[in-house]
């Protein structure tokens, strides 16, 4: 079986590039790595390709046997493995390159994620096993209550229940007061104030009445009251963890280091941090530059996509200035550094997006708003009980304080305290299923609420890969070696032409190279074959009558040149999405870092009533700043590293999946299908889940319309709040059930719908 | 009512059994690897022997 064997890389250049990653790894996991008492280190590794039981047996098997390793045991489930050295002198090396070569290339593990199991779910666990053992024995206890226990069963029954749910309220309740007492702090108030004080004093209540021997218990309502909500606050912790690490597990290893040229020609690896202005640093193919700096040897083509937004290559030659964060693509190239890595261009960006988190208007949960309306109301409620029936029986302290702390339990909101949640966690998990990770339920609200959309065009509305719209090369044996030609670079435009020859066969060259900045070149039985830049290619050529301007050129020695150009493919769904969203009254906008030509043919295309093209990441920054300013609630869609503070900046904001780095820790939600429907889904999603939670909102105030009149008046028992409570909570989380159902409205039937796009209204390119 | 005094005793141990059961399964990371354990089974060796 070798479904798990991966290709070995034996590609000079990519082995460079593989060194510089290993030694960054090895750092990192040396960083993170814990030290067991008996002086063992253990050290955690992440490792995505791992799938099935055979990579598990493969990679404990493989690896047990290298010296220094103690043990091995790799998890399937969070697909990491744990390595345990013999002592500290021992070196994971050896195990990192045994694992690239089985193919599972394994990536360090923050710091924060390295523990065991998540600690906030452990204990939340642990605090919903026993709520739920407290609430299953109570309740049994209080059913002989009120089936007529009476004397002495009754309270030794009340006895035993207060034995139980004492300690079980002051640790399942733990979550909550904490939660509680931060707002009270902050001086808001939140859904968890009414709960702590509603189940605390239900507590204490019961206690008293239990210990003077009459009168009603509300254990069992305390407790289950606690259970049902850790119930949905388990749930909820585990859908955004979940979600959590799927968007993590996506994050491509960033530069975090270089090889410096030393005087004496060798290279040395050195870390991000230690990399200083004048240092002579070498970037291979493939890598990314790892700070700011100038040219000094060699010549390549860089990928700026994440400065600019453009998909094209760039040629780079001496002295030219790259950007931190740029792609290296065709050569290798010796660059001095100009700038530390905390002034380039990358941390510009950083520090501007923070700017934009912290301005960011702040946003109130619903849950929260209600709950300023809602504790009020219900503590104005009790007190306003307790003093009418404090004057009704003339002073009678005791019946007063009973009948208000039954008006407090009656009102707790565990119906409202679900509401929310449960809602969020069943969409979420639908989401998922989509391929839409989201990252925090109030993003759901927000998006329920946009009035426009802004979208990024390169890699968002386009797919980032451009495709061959024509070619001249006709004949098959030229299409045959350009075919051969083109598979061998990682240039977009070469990979493009592959994929558009993909039926071609290709057909064998010799002595095939790339030349660095130039194109690919080869032998073809005897006579020179080039395919690259245009006045390289013409070199060759005998003539270059019918040249195309936008792609490369290709030819053989002697014969005519041969030209192609390039057009940007839409990303699948492109079209019907901007129309759906102009249908529902969203305005649309383009902001694009592109030159204003392909920015406005796609607007027209897509029917997106404004555009901008040209801009820098500030100038995006500023457009959505401007949206808030007016009370406009914007989803900005975006990908690159130049739309991240714009991301960060947005009412709400997605990112596909092929975003920068950046940009997906930016977003609210991240979509991994490549089908722009996701939008109009996400949206759709929203919209469903708002209208369910104010239902579920309105079903919870109905059932409090019925019961706090009972509770005012003092008729209110243990056996109608236990019923009263576990039905509300039973209607609610059955509501939210049919979010599950909701379905991606058919794609075949929107496109048949004849769309009217709004009149092109083009905004001065700035 | 003796009879009371034996079964519920009774029957909170069992329960509380059973809840201690749950909680010393989380602790010792029982709940971590479940795709795992299920493949687990079916692979002849632990690594160890093959050492």
């Amino acid at each position: 079986m070798s479904c798990c064997a991966g290709p070995i890389v034996a590609d000079v250049s990519k082995t460079q590039a593989l060194d510089a990653r290993q030694i960054t790894l090895i750092e990192d996991l040396r960083s993170n790595a814990r030290t067991l008492p008996d002086g063992k280190v253990n050290y955690l590794l992440s490792t995505p390709a791992i799938h099935c039981g055979n990579c598990i047996a493969t990679i404990e098997r493989k690896l047990s046997p290298l010296p220094g390793v103690e043990s091995v045991r790799a998890n399937l489930s969070l697909k990491r493995v744990s390595l345990t050295l013999e002592d500290s002198a021992a070196s994971p090396a050896d195990a990192v390159e045994r694992l690239i070569a089985l193919g599972y290339e394994p990536q360090s593990i923050s710091a924060e994620e390295s523990g065991r199991m998540d600690p906030e779910l452990k204990q939340l666990l642990q605090a919903l096993a026993v709520s739920g053992f407290a609430a299953a024995n109570v309740m049994l206890l209080s059913i002989s209550v009120w089936n007529g226990a009476e004397g002495a069963t009754k309270e030794l029954f009340h006895f035993v229940s207060a034995l139980i749910a004492i300690p079980s309220v002051a640790f399942g309740g733990l979550p909550f007061f904490r939660s509680a007492i931060g707002a009270l702090r902050r001086r808001r108030v939140n859904m968890d104030v009414p709960i702590s004080l509603g189940v605390t004093l239900a507590t204490a209540m019961s206690m008293y009445e239990s210990f003077i021997g009459g009168g009603h218990a509300y254990f069992d309502a305390a407790v289950s009251l606690l259970f049902f909500l850790l119930i949905g606050r388990t749930l909820d912790h585990m859908m955004r963890a979940k979600a959590r690490a799927a968007a993590e597990s996506l994050l491509r290893m960033a530069a975090k280091g270089g090889f410096v040229v030393q005087p004496d020609g060798d290279t040395l690896y050195l870390p991000l941090a230690s990399l200083e202005p004048g240092m002579r640093i070498r970037v291979a193919a493939g890598e990314r530059f790892p700070v700011d700096g100038t040219v000094i040897e060699g010549a390549s083509d860089i990928d700026r996509s994440i400065v600019t937004g453009e998909s094209a290559p760039v040629h780079l030659g001496m002295s030219d200035s790259v950007e931190a964060g740029t792609l290296n693509l065709t050569g290798p190239v010796d660059m001095l550094a100009t700038r530390r890595a905390e002034q380039s261009f990358i941390a510009e960006v950083t520090s501007m997006m923070a700017a934009a988190e912290n301005g960011r208007s702040t946003y109130v949960r619903i849950a929260d708003r209600l709950a300023r309306v809602y504790a009020p109301f219900v503590h104005i409620a009790a007190a306003t009980t307790f003093l009418g029936w404090l004057l009704w029986t003339h002073g009678d302290v005791h019946q007063a304080l009973t009948v208000a702390v039954a008006v407090l339990i009656i009102t707790c909101p565990c119906a409202l305290g679900l509401a929310v949640p449960v809602a969020q966690v069943i969409s979420a998990g639908r989401l998922f299923q989509a391929g839409i990770l989201m990252k925090d339920g109030s993003a759901l609200e927000r998006l329920a609420t946009i009035t426009d959309v802004a979208f990024d065009k390169t890699g968002t509305l386009t797919s980032g890969t451009p495709a061959i719209s024509i070619t001249t090369i006709n004949d098959p044996v030229e299409q045959g070696i350009a075919k051969t030609l083109a598979q061998r670079s990682i240039h977009p435009a070469s990979r493009a032409l592959a994929t558009y020859l993909s039926a071609v066969t290709a057909l064998p060259v010799t002595d095939l190279h790339e030349v660095p900045g130039h194109g690919v070149e080869a032998i073809y039985k005897g006579k020179s074959v080039r395919l690259g830049r245009h006045d390289w290619v013409a070199e060759i050529a005998n003539s270059d009558a019918s040249h195309l301007e936008s792609g490369p050129s290709f030819a053989i020695a002697g014969k005519p040149l041969r030209s192609m150009s390039l057009k940007e493919t839409l990303r699948e769904g492109a079209e019907s999405t901007v129309a759906t969203l102009n249908r529902r009254g969203i305005r649309t906008r383009l902001l694009s870092g592109d030159a204003p030509e392909p920015v406005r043919a796609i607007a027209e295309k897509l029917g997106i009533a404004a555009y901008f093209s040209q801009l820098k990441p500030g100038e995006k920054l500023e457009s959505l700043r401007a949206d808030a300013a007016a009370g406009h609630r914007t989803l900005m869609v975006g990908d690159g590293l130049n739309d991240a503070p714009a991301l960060a900046a947005a009412h709400v904001s997605m990112a596909p999946s092929s975003a920068a780095d950046v940009g997906r820790t930016a977003a609210d939600m991240v979509f991994t299908r490549d089908s722009l429907q996701s939008i109009v889904f996400a949206h759709d999603v929203a919209l469903a889940t708002e209208r369910v939670v104010r239902q579920n909102f309105a079903l919870a105030i109905v059932y409090n319309i019925f019961a706090v009149p009972l509770a005012i008046t003092g008729q209110l028992n243990p056996l109608i709040a236990a019923i009263a409570m576990s039905t509300s909570s039973i209607i609610v989380v059955a509501n939210s059930l049919r979010l599950y159902r909701l379905k991606p409205k058919e794609k075949a039937a929107r496109a048949t719908v004849p769309v009217k796009t709004t009149a092109l209204r083009a905004s001065p390119a700035t | 009512m003796n009879m009371l005094t034996i079964l519920i005793p009774v029957a909170l141990g069992l329960g509380a059994l059973g809840l201690g059961a749950f909680l010393w399964s989380l602790s010792s990371g029982q709940y971590e690897d479940l795709d795992g354990a299920a493949n687990r089974i079916l692979l002849d060796d632990s690594p160890k022997d093959n050492k």
